[in-house]
């Protein structure tokens, strides 16, 4: 009996430091949630969910403080994505945050700028390239249109341009199948 | 020729179809050359990789085989003026693209001279290896099999293991197709000086040429130009896709490449017959690539293959081979198998169009209705890489992209011999090209967010930064500042100015004088509280101020209630109670006469109203 008890006992001294030792280890830095829900967003940086960036919307969505469906850049995919990543129920996106836009980039109409740098702090990702009174312009490159830099503009020379289809971006479409109507034999149909 | 298939040991490759070769239309006439048409359009995308970078402008003369545009980045290829003439514009117009969509392409027109640049044949014999690959990069030379890969990426053999055999694609495994087959049988001599080019730029020990059995004339023409030298012609069974390159390693060499390898990495080159003879052309004439031969056939008067120069517009092409026949529907680019639907009769012929088939009703059955995949797994058994093209099919379709991306998606060929065998007629391969453009977006997107993610976080990091510089540098500042308020003991004003200056770093020294100041103030409270006198700030201040305050005061009490009372609004704790009340007496009166006259002006309205 008491052989027993002094095995268990031991045991769980044993185990216990182990888990102890393995906790102190294999520490995780910061919560893992947020970097796998920011993962998720589409890091355009926009603010549109009413949080600074995509990280402190993270950060709130995985304290529970923030709803998943703020985001219209990440559509409806990345509510999606969000729900089955923390297992709640989809819900449509919150129209109050905006809808969804086709993905543009910013354009600076050089003739007007004068080069006043508030885009330049505005911008999120340092995508607007100048110096005071010279002129700025975009790295469309790095742009990840979140509109941030148009409403600073004091001469209103910002224009946000959608990214139209080019032979580069271009995709297959899903195969459609032709719809027949019930009764037709589509082998006969399709002679 | 059967001699030559016993000799050659094939190994035979998992699946395969053999769809009706429908070759011998086009095989009849000669390679036929093409009048010179009256307008040139150059599109920049005419290979994989980046689009060149354009030397010309609008209203240049040009000569034949002057450089247009050179190779940007590494993967990427030069593309050459086809003949001389002048540049009419530099625009977006219709390219031949599955996507119908227009692109920037350089419009040539020719002046009818021909004329063209002095000719710089290379000594490639002599030269160093580096040099001559270098010299490539300007040639325009791309993968002309259809795949347009740019050749000089290819012969840069800095891989680990060197290759040691050069394979020469001549399988033309597609039906319809016939350009190569022409190409060897009117040109074997020019072929085999390619092939020997190449070998000596990748060191190779030996080149294997494959040719399927359904060409023997070329087989011949080839066997008979290769004599003399080390070079191997193998035919191989017609198979399709037996021109798939690492299809056709297998059935000449028996090697099967890992699918995460290139042929390089085992020791192993392919490279098309036409791409060769364009290295000849190349460095034996001083020519770049700025032609090709095309198959014409299906649907038209006369198929043929033709010596095109890139930029034909292909309605030229199509009235050369006899014009296209009164049903016809539409033209397909590349083989029935693999080739797409062009847009319109008008877009130029590029360097990937190896063959142009006019489509008609009689010619290829419109697609029968797709009915619900059976499971009866043919596809799997007709598939080359031994995918299970099903499963691929069921993934994509539910756009389970993860799943597909696991089952080797990427590894599909998309050759179509599952859509071939399908008894449902399900077009397999549409759905995998919708999972490999959806799954391409997707990691495109995800690598954007990412550059943006970190360039968020870096600047973040940077107004960090930058904040704690500037509250470094204020924090200097001010410790000059106190630094040099020591040296020379100031006044108690002068000081607190400067522990006013004083940064965050600066607290302590700023915390230490609010202390000594409230250290003071209590103890002149205390001495206050003991004398029984108001408080005066007059401590510091000289005799001579100190008698004036004096006087002042004295003053103060000789005048009257009146004067009492107006420093009370300034000095509150001078008010004493009975003033308030006084003053409350006051208010309180004045409100009470202006109620009295409200109300009798107010009587006075209603008598008048009434």
């Amino acid at each position: 009996m008491s052989l027993a008890l002094l095995i268990m006992i031991g045991l769980a001294l044993v185990l216990g430091a182990l888990l102890g030792y393995a906790a102190l280890k294999f520490k995780v830095e910061g919560d893992p949630l947020i970097a796998r829900i920011d993962a998720i967003l589409p890091q355009t940086q926009c603010g549109q969910c009413g949080y600074p960036g995509c990280k402190p919307y993270a950060t709130a969505i995985a304290k529970g403080e923030a709803d998943i469906n703020q985001c219209p850049p990440g559509g409806d995919a990345g509510v999606r994505a969000l729900a089955d990543l923390l297992g709640v129920e989809y819900k449509p996106l919150n129209a109050e945050h905006g809808t969804p836009k086709p993905k543009s980039v910013a354009f600076i109409d050089e003739q007007t700028c004068i080069g006043c740098t508030l885009c330049i702090q505005a911008c999120p990702v340092d995508a607007i390239l100048g110096a005071a009174k010279h002129m700025h312009t975009i790295i469309a490159s790095e742009c990840t249109g979140c509109e941030l830099c148009v409403a600073p503009c004091p001469v209103d020379c910002i224009s946000m341009i959608p990214i139209g289809e080019t032979p580069d971006n271009w995709k297959w479409k899903y195969p459609t199948i032709p719809i027949v109507p019930v009764g037709l034999n589509p082998r006969q149909l399709s002679k | 020729m059967n001699a030559l298939v016993n000799f050659a040991k094939i190994f035979k490759f998992h699946g395969g179809v053999h769809p009706p070769e429908n070759k011998n239309q086009s095989t009849q006439l000669p390679i036929g050359q093409l009048p010179l048409p009256d307008r040139l359009v150059l599109p920049l995308r005419q290979h994989v990789g980046n689009l060149p970078k354009i030397r010309v402008a609008t209203g240049d003369k040009v000569l034949k085989g002057q450089l247009l545009a050179e190779a940007e980045g590494t993967v990427s290829a030069a593309l050459h003026a086809p003949t001389s003439g002048m540049i009419m514009a530099i625009e977006d117009a219709v390219i031949p693209h599955p996507s119908g969509l227009p692109d920037k392409c350089i419009i040539l027109a020719p002046d009818g001279n021909d004329e063209w640049i002095e000719h710089r044949p290379l000594d490639w014999h002599n030269m160093e290896r580096k040099a001559v690959i270098a010299e490539l990069r300007n040639s325009g030379i791309v993968g002309f099999g259809g795949a347009t890969f740019p050749s000089h990426i290819k012969l840069r053999a800095d891989g680990k293991s060197g290759v040691h055999t050069l394979i020469i694609n001549a399988a033309e495994c597609e039906p319809y197709i016939t350009c190569d087959d022409m190409l060897m049988r009117e040109r074997a001599t020019q072929i085999v000086q390619g092939i020997l080019i190449a070998q000596h730029l990748l060191g190779a020990e030996q080149a294997v040429v494959g040719i399927e059995d359904n060409k023997p004339e070329a087989a011949a023409a080839m066997h008979a130009a290769a004599v003399g030298t080390n070079i191997q012609i193998k035919v191989v069974p017609t198979l399709y896709p037996s021109g798939d390159a690492r299809r056709l390693v297998y059935l000449l060499t028996g090697q099967e490449i890992p699918h995460d390898k290139r042929t390089t990495e085992v020791g192993l080159q392919v490279f098309n017959v036409a791409t060769v003879l364009a290295l000849h052309r190349y460095l034996d004439h001083g020519e770049p690539a700025i032609s090709r031969i095309v198959s014409v056939t299906g649907n038209v008067g006369r198929p043929q293959n033709f010596e095109v120069l890139f930029g034909t517009p292909l309605h030229l092409l199509i009235q050369a081979a006899g014009g296209a026949k009164a049903n016809t529907t539409h033209y397909i680019m590349g083989g029935p198998m693999m080739g797409f639907k062009l847009p319109d009769d008008d877009v130029p012929i590029t360097k990937a169009a190896n063959c142009i088939i006019a489509s008609a009703p009689d010619l290829f059955e419109p697609p029968p209705v797709p009915m619900p995949c059976i499971r009866c797994a043919r596809c799997a058994d007709a598939c080359p890489v031994s995918l299970q093209p099903q499963e691929l099919y069921w993934f994509a379709k539910s756009d389970n992209f993860e799943k597909a991306r696991d089952y080797k998606l990427f590894d599909c060929i998309e050759c179509g011999a599952c859509a071939y065998v399908c008894p449902s007629n399900i077009p397999l391969v549409q759905y995998y090209r919708y999972a490999k453009s959806e799954i391409i977006t997707a990691d495109r997107a995800k690598e954007a967010a990412d550059l943006a993610r970190q360039r968020n976080e870096f600047r973040l990091q940077r107004i960090e930064r930058e904040k704690q510089e500037r509250a470094a540098k204020h924090a200097e500042r001010a410790q000059g500042a106190k630094a040099e308020a020591e040296k020379t003991p100031a006044p108690q004003a002068n000081q607190y100015a400067a522990s006013k200056l004083a940064a965050p770093d600066a607290d302590a020294a700023k915390k230490a004088a609010i202390a000594a100041a409230i250290e003071r103030a209590k103890a002149a409270k205390a001495a206050a509280a003991q004398t029984g006198e108001t408080p005066k700030n007059i401590e510091p201040t000289s005799s001579a101020v100190k008698q004036e305050i004096a006087e002042i005061d004295a003053r103060r009490k000789n005048v009257g209630l009146e004067d009492k009372q107006g420093a009370a609004s300034g000095d509150a704790k001078k008010v004493s109670p009975e003033a308030d009340a006084e003053k409350q007496a006051k208010i309180a009166a004045a409100i009470e006469r202006a109620k009295a006259a409200k109300a009798a002006a107010e009587a006075a309205k209603k008598e008048k109203g009434e």
